[in-house]
């Protein structure tokens, strides 16, 4: 759904407002990063894990686990350790490298761009923040700054724009701050997450 | 002229490590903040945080239990009580979510009351006023009691009376708390324009992102403490 104007046309600043219509971007290969960061975990403790916090009615399948363990394997984020004897393809303990640490790092350290319809990728990494054990308020509170810059430049958009301008600007403005009511309660309960998430 | 010599804008008004305590609850715990001429502040953060309290201690209503106010480069928590009332009625113009107007009397009368308290003549004062109403779009409802507008009208007469004794700094407690979004913005968007064509410092405490949003810059007040968002952030 791509803003279009009555002429049919791409809205002139469309762009300006909706950047990049977002796909959400490819977070299945950095969140089971982030779980093996942990510790080091079986194809099926990933797979339970994954679903119970981040694919509440889209589990992962199978086969994908560990299509994106092999890629991970390849880029030397992770490493295989040896096959161990019994049934299935299940039998590789797979552990976190240093190279697939420092992503994960970088990647819970950056703000997400601020865009609408980002809940899934910030609830993401709050969670592994807070399994992780990193600054997870941190995270947020970078995130709420970089949401109000974005609604800044918006706000200037409707300032000096005209109407079909301002109107998206609205759209895009009152999504975000959707976000920020999220980024805020989360924030006030981020003490009872951290004690839902961390592994007994 | 070397670097040296070209003038340093320093703060306009500035909190430092204050202290505030209601009995026994500490509302502020070494806040500090800094606000330069000519910008837009918008303080946020949770209900029950300490924002109003910082306002209030920044106004110089309240005095801090502990640490400094500074406006305009002079310390304004040890004046006395006359000299503060003076200088907020001089120097400072406030808008509040309600309640700030009198009810019976007119908007123009109300817009032009900060100036007869002060030393304006009569015919002056209701010239100015007129003038700000029309500014803010009032014109119409000049002659209008102010118990029977409605709270978007009312809190234009609001800023109105704020702007009118032409202050070097507002400061908004909620200003649009109690108006729908659309109006609210409208409320917003006249209070910053004409701030900002008359150079005049804002701080305006909200739960409002998009009203903040309309700011230059925000910061966010958690448990009685004010924290920068931008600080130590990291860049793209
Ligand atoms: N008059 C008072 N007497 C006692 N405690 C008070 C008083 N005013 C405020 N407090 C307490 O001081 C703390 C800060 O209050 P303050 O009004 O500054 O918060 P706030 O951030 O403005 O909240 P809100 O967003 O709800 O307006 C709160 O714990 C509040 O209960
Ligand atoms: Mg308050």
């Amino acid at each position: 759904m791509v803003p279009v104007s009555s002429e049919g046309r791409v809205s002139r600043y469309a762009s300006r407002i909706y950047p990049r219509y977002i796909v959400i971007v490819m977070t299945v290969p950095l969140t089971l990063l982030g779980l093996l960061d942990r510790e080091p975990s079986y194809g099926y403790d990933l797979k339970r894990d994954y679903d119970t916090y981040f694919g509440k009615g889209k589990p992962l399948p199978f086969g994908q686990v560990y299509s994106t363990l092999g890629r991970l394997a390849r880029d030397g984020k992770v490493a295989a350790g040896p096959s161990e004897p019994g049934d299935g393809p299940d039998r590789k303990r797979y552990a976190i490298t240093p190279l697939g640490r420092q992503e994960v790092e970088a990647w819970l350290a950056e703000p997400a761009a601020a865009e609408p319809f980002l809940q899934t990728v910030l609830f993401t990494k709050v969670v592994l923040a807070l399994m992780l054990g990193r600054d997870a308020q941190r995270f947020l509170d970078v995130q709420r700054a970089t949401h109000m810059r974005r609604m800044r430049e918006l706000s200037e958009i409707k300032r000096d724009g005209a109407l079909v301008d301002a109107l998206l600007a609205d759209h895009a403005l009152f999504h975000l701050e959707a976000d920020l009511r999220w980024i805020d309660v989360t924030t006030a309960r981020l003490g009872a997450l951290a004690e839902t998430v961390r592994r007994a | 002229m070397t670097i040296d010599a070209l003038p340093m804008a320093g703060p306009l008004l500035e909190a430092r490590s204050v202290e505030r305590s209601y009995g026994r609850t500490p509302a502020l715990r070494e806040a500090s903040l800094s606000v330069t001429a000519g910008e837009v502040l918008a303080i946020m953060g949770p209900s029950g945080s300490g924002k109003s309290t910082l306002l209030h201690c920044l106004a110089g209503i309240f005095t801090p239990d502990a640490g400094e106010v500074w406006f305009d480069g002079r310390r304004l928590d040890t004046l006395g009580d006359a000299r503060r009332s003076e200088l907020r009625r001089t120097a400072f113009g406030f808008v509040f979510q309600f309640g700030q107007l009198v009810p019976e009397l007119t908007a123009a009368d109300n817009v032009a009351l900060p100036l007869l308290l002060g030393r304006t003549g009569r015919r002056q004062a209701y010239r100015r006023a007129g003038d700000w109403l029309r500014r803010l779009e009032l014109e119409d409802l000049a002659g209008r009691r102010t118990g029977e507008l409605s709270g978007g009208q009312a809190q234009r007469v609001a800023v109105a009376r704020a702007l009118v004794t032409g202050p070097k700094v507002i400061f908004a407690d909620e200003p649009t708390g109690a108006l729908d979004s659309l109006t609210g913005e409208k409320v917003m968007e006249l209070l910053v324009g004409l701030a900002r064509q008359e150079g005049t410092t804002v701080i305006v405490v909200t739960h409002d992102a998009r009203v903040a949003a309309c700011a230059d810059r925000e910061v966010m007040v958690r448990d009685g403490r004010v924290t920068d968002p931008y600080a130590g952030e990291v860049l793209r």
